[in-house]
Parts: C-alpha cells; structure tokens; sequence
C-alpha cells in the first residue's frame, strides 16, 4: 500500500507535491513527474469546486477539484438543491475499504 | 518506409457465451488461413496477439496451436484499444524492414479484468465505466442541449446496422422509444445506450507490399497512424471533449496526407452513446456543436458511414478484438466486400480505438 492510500484508509485525503519543482504531483506519486525526486505529502485543502455531476439512484456523485489541480470522483451532499458546475464544495470525508471514498457538500 | 497492407482477415462471432481465450484466438485464426490464397504457416513472420486476458504467452500459444514459428510474438495490453495498439506494433515491424507479415489476433472473454481499471484511484468508488460515461453524458448535454432522443438515435442507428453484420452480438432492432425508456444505469445513462462486453476474437494480417500481391489481388494500405495518451486518469479530461482523439485524428490525417472531409466511411468507438457524438466533432468529420444532427441525418437517410458494422454498441465490445474487428470493417467496405452494409465507392476509411475514458486514443487511415 502506498502513502496515499494508507492516509486514506486512516480517513486523510493528501496528496504527493515536489518542493523542488513547486508542484503538486497528481495522481498521487512516489516521484515527481517532472524531475524525479522523492516527493513530500500533505493534506489536500478542503475547499473545492464542482466539475460536473450526475446522480444514480440517491447518490449524486461528482467530480470535483481542489487546488486547481488536484480531482476525484465521489459523493456529494448537494443540500437538496440542484448543482451547478463551478459551484464552491468543501471535503467532508473520505476513506478506504474495498474502494477510495469521497464525500463533499456545497458551500 | 516500407508500405504495409492488410491483406487477410478472420471474425468470429461476438456472443455472451464465456469462451477460453486460447480458443478464440485460434477460430478467427484458422479463418485467416481458411481465406487467404497461398497463406501458410511459414510465411507468418510475426504473431501478436492483443488482449486484456490475465493468461500467460498467449502469442507463443497461439503460434504452437497455429503451427508457426515466428520471429516476433508478443501481446500487446491497451484496454479498449489494444488492437489498434497492436496494429500499430505489427506496422512498424513490417515498415522497418524487421519482418515481411504480420498476423495480429485480438480477442477477449466475457469477464475479462480489462473493463475497469483499478490504478485509477481519483475514481473513488465510481470505477466502473458507466460513471465516466454519465459525466460525460452529462457535460455533453449541458454544453450542446444534447437531447435524450438524440443520444437513443446513436444506439438504434448503431444496433439497426448491426442486424446486417452476420458476426454482431446484436440482432435486436429497437426503437428509440424502446431505447430511451430502456432501464436507467444512472439518471443520465440509459441501459441501451451503453456497449456489452462479450466474447470474440478477429484476426488480420498485414503485409510488405511485395508479399501482400502473393496473398490477394486487393491489399488495403494502411495510410495513416495517430496515436496519442494524455493521462491514465479519466478525472483529467475536459468534459465533453476527447482531447487524445483530436491529436490522434490530426497526426493520422497528416500522415495520410488526407483531410477529414475525404474520409468515406468511419468505425468509431462508441462504447457508449455520447462516445459517437463527441467522436465525429473530434475527428472533424462534423463541425463542432453539430454532432447530434450529424448523427440524426444519417439515420433518417440510411447512410451507414459512420460505425456500418454496427459499432460497439450493435456488434459488442470483446475489448482485445475490438479494434481488429474495426480494422476488418473498413478493410471489407474498401474491397467493396462489405456486402448489405457497403457504402458505395468508398476509397478513405478511418478506425478510432479509445481506452480508459478516452485517456488514449488510436486513429488509423485505410486506403485502397
């Protein structure tokens, strides 16, 4: 299991980020992407904006960014209202079992 | 650069029946043999066999089932797209001088690991492909209006010419009432509207063209290569557009020295619905926002140009063999061998192969 999903499974949705080339490395990584060195792990900020939504049964799942860059698919509490793409979301929680979760809600 | 030439071809039938993958490969193998003149075994330089099948050596099993003895095998693994991945493999192969022919055989088994791809962990719990496909749905009707009916239209169209393709999953014929009130996968995907995994297996072989006058009178060159990967990760697309497939279609296009407006008749990957309308506007055979009248004119006019072998949705979607079968399509249609599904004169054939959400896509250009 990699540093990811071990913070996931213990409830922390962080990402891998190279403090030599400034960037976030995403999806998760053990090396960064442009240079190759080990990178650095931190928590993802929790404010994020809705991509694009669809809905099965009475889950509405999404997609959604945070920090520009970094986007997952999971579920989102919409406050029984309909949502809008580019709308604000905050990460609420997430976990691993059998599969990565994700849950958000709109702002 | 030598030229390369598919010149032989084997199908067998798509069905939902589990089937060991050692025997598909071999059954659309021995109708290469059983249809091509002069083929024998020692005249097979190359074996490559593509496929998403867990099994192990399966070209050099093949080979042994086959009788051959190569001096290249391998298999080749791209999800959706690993029979234009190994098209592309056999190509350059016989393009560099390495070999003389080629025998590529795809194929895939109901059930094969190739349909959801685990790696991709910003999926969360939403892997399977039905969910890209709703978001993009999704996208694609809040960008261009996209209407439920003009989605169905793709999947009637696409099963309506998979009734005149003897080797199709398919032979129902529905109406787009009966596509649209088809069972809701999720609020904005439809059953109907999505391709099935099932078992089969399709094989070409390719050819220099001093060998290719040997195995038949009408080689059908293969013009043009575009092949691009963005991301393994489906989260990093813009909705709704195919970006790997626009770089693709462009390289393809330039090689072939050809335009889009020059290409006759198209076997595009439309896993699912909304695969097709975003298909044509990438590959700039429809101009942009013009997608789903496209589509919607050549079902009222009965022109099969886009997807006549009934597409992924109609004839099935056995991963490996996909884009093999693909290859065989507009192989057929440019030897005016397609029979009731023939569009006349057609000279330009392109094949658009996608994997994971559209994260890599392959575009080829036939000639005859």
């Amino acid at each position: 299991m990699n540093k990811f999903e071990e913070e996931l499974r213990v409830g922390n949705f962080v990402t891998s980020e190279c403090l030599y080339c400034a960037k976030i490395v995403w999806p998760p990584s053990a090396y960064c992407n442009n240079c190759f060195k080990n990178v650095s792990w931190r928590k993802v900020s929790p404010n994020g904006k809705l991509i694009e939504w669809s809905k099965k049964n009475n889950d509405i799942f999404c997609i959604a960014e945070f920090e520009n860059s970094i986007r997952v698919i999971g579920k989102l509490d919409s406050k029984n209202v309909i949502p809008k793409p580019g709308q604000l979301l905050k990460f609420t929680k997430c976990a691993l079992n059998d599969k990565p979760r994700f849950f958000f809600i709109l702002d | 650069m030598k030229k390369v030439a598919v010149v032989g071809y084997g199908n067998t039938k798509f069905t939902k029946e589990v089937i060991p993958i050692e025997s598909l490969l071999l059954e659309s193998t021995k109708k290469v043999f059983d249809t091509t003149r002069n083929l024998s075994q020692d005249l097979v330089d190359g074996v490559i066999v593509s496929t998403n099948d867990s099994s192990k050596y399966l070209a050099a099993i093949l080979s042994e089932l086959s009788g051959i003895k190569p001096k290249v095998s391998h298999t080749v693994e791209h999800l959706c797209s690993s029979g234009t991945n190994a098209v592309i493999s056999g190509f350059s192969y016989i393009a560099s001088g390495l070999v003389d022919t080629v025998l590529i055989t795809g194929a895939d088994s109901v059930g094969n690991p190739g349909q959801v791809l685990e790696w991709d962990k910003s999926r969360g719990e939403f892997n399977h492909p039905i969910f890209w496909a709703s978001l993009f749905t999704k996208a694609h009707k809040r960008q261009h209006n996209t209407s439920e009916e003009e989605l169905a239209i793709v999947s009637v169209k696409n099963h309506k010419q998979a009734m005149d393709n003897p080797n199709a999953y398919s032979h129902n014929p529905y109406t787009i009432s009966e596509i649209m009130n088809s069972k809701n996968v999720t609020d904005d995907l439809r059953i109907l509207d999505c391709s099935y995994p099932c078992s089969g297996s399709s094989s070409i072989l390719l050819a220099t063209e001093e060998f290719a006058k040997k195995f038949t009178a009408e080689p059908i060159w293969i013009s043009g290569i575009g092949q691009k990967t963005n991301s393994a990760s489906f989260t990093k697309n813009e909705l709704p557009t195919l970006s790997s497939s626009i770089m693709a279609a462009n390289d393809a296009y330039d090689m072939a020295k050809i335009n889009s407006k020059e290409i006759d008749v198209a076997e595009l990957h439309d896993a699912f619905s909304v695969c097709e309308l975003m298909a044509v506007e990438d590959l700039n055979l429809t101009e942009k926002n013009t997608g789903a009248t496209y589509i919607r004119n050549l079902f009222n006019t009965e022109n099969r140009k886009i997807n006549p072998r009934g597409g992924l949705i109609g004839a099935g979607h056995p991963l490996g063999a996909t884009g093999i079968s693909q290859m065989i399509e507009i192989t057929q249609q440019l030897q005016n061998k397609a029979e009731k599904r023939q569009i006349s004169n057609a000279k330009n054939g392109l094949v658009h192969n996608m994997s994971a959400a559209g994260t890599s896509s392959t575009v080829l250009i036939l000639e005859s």
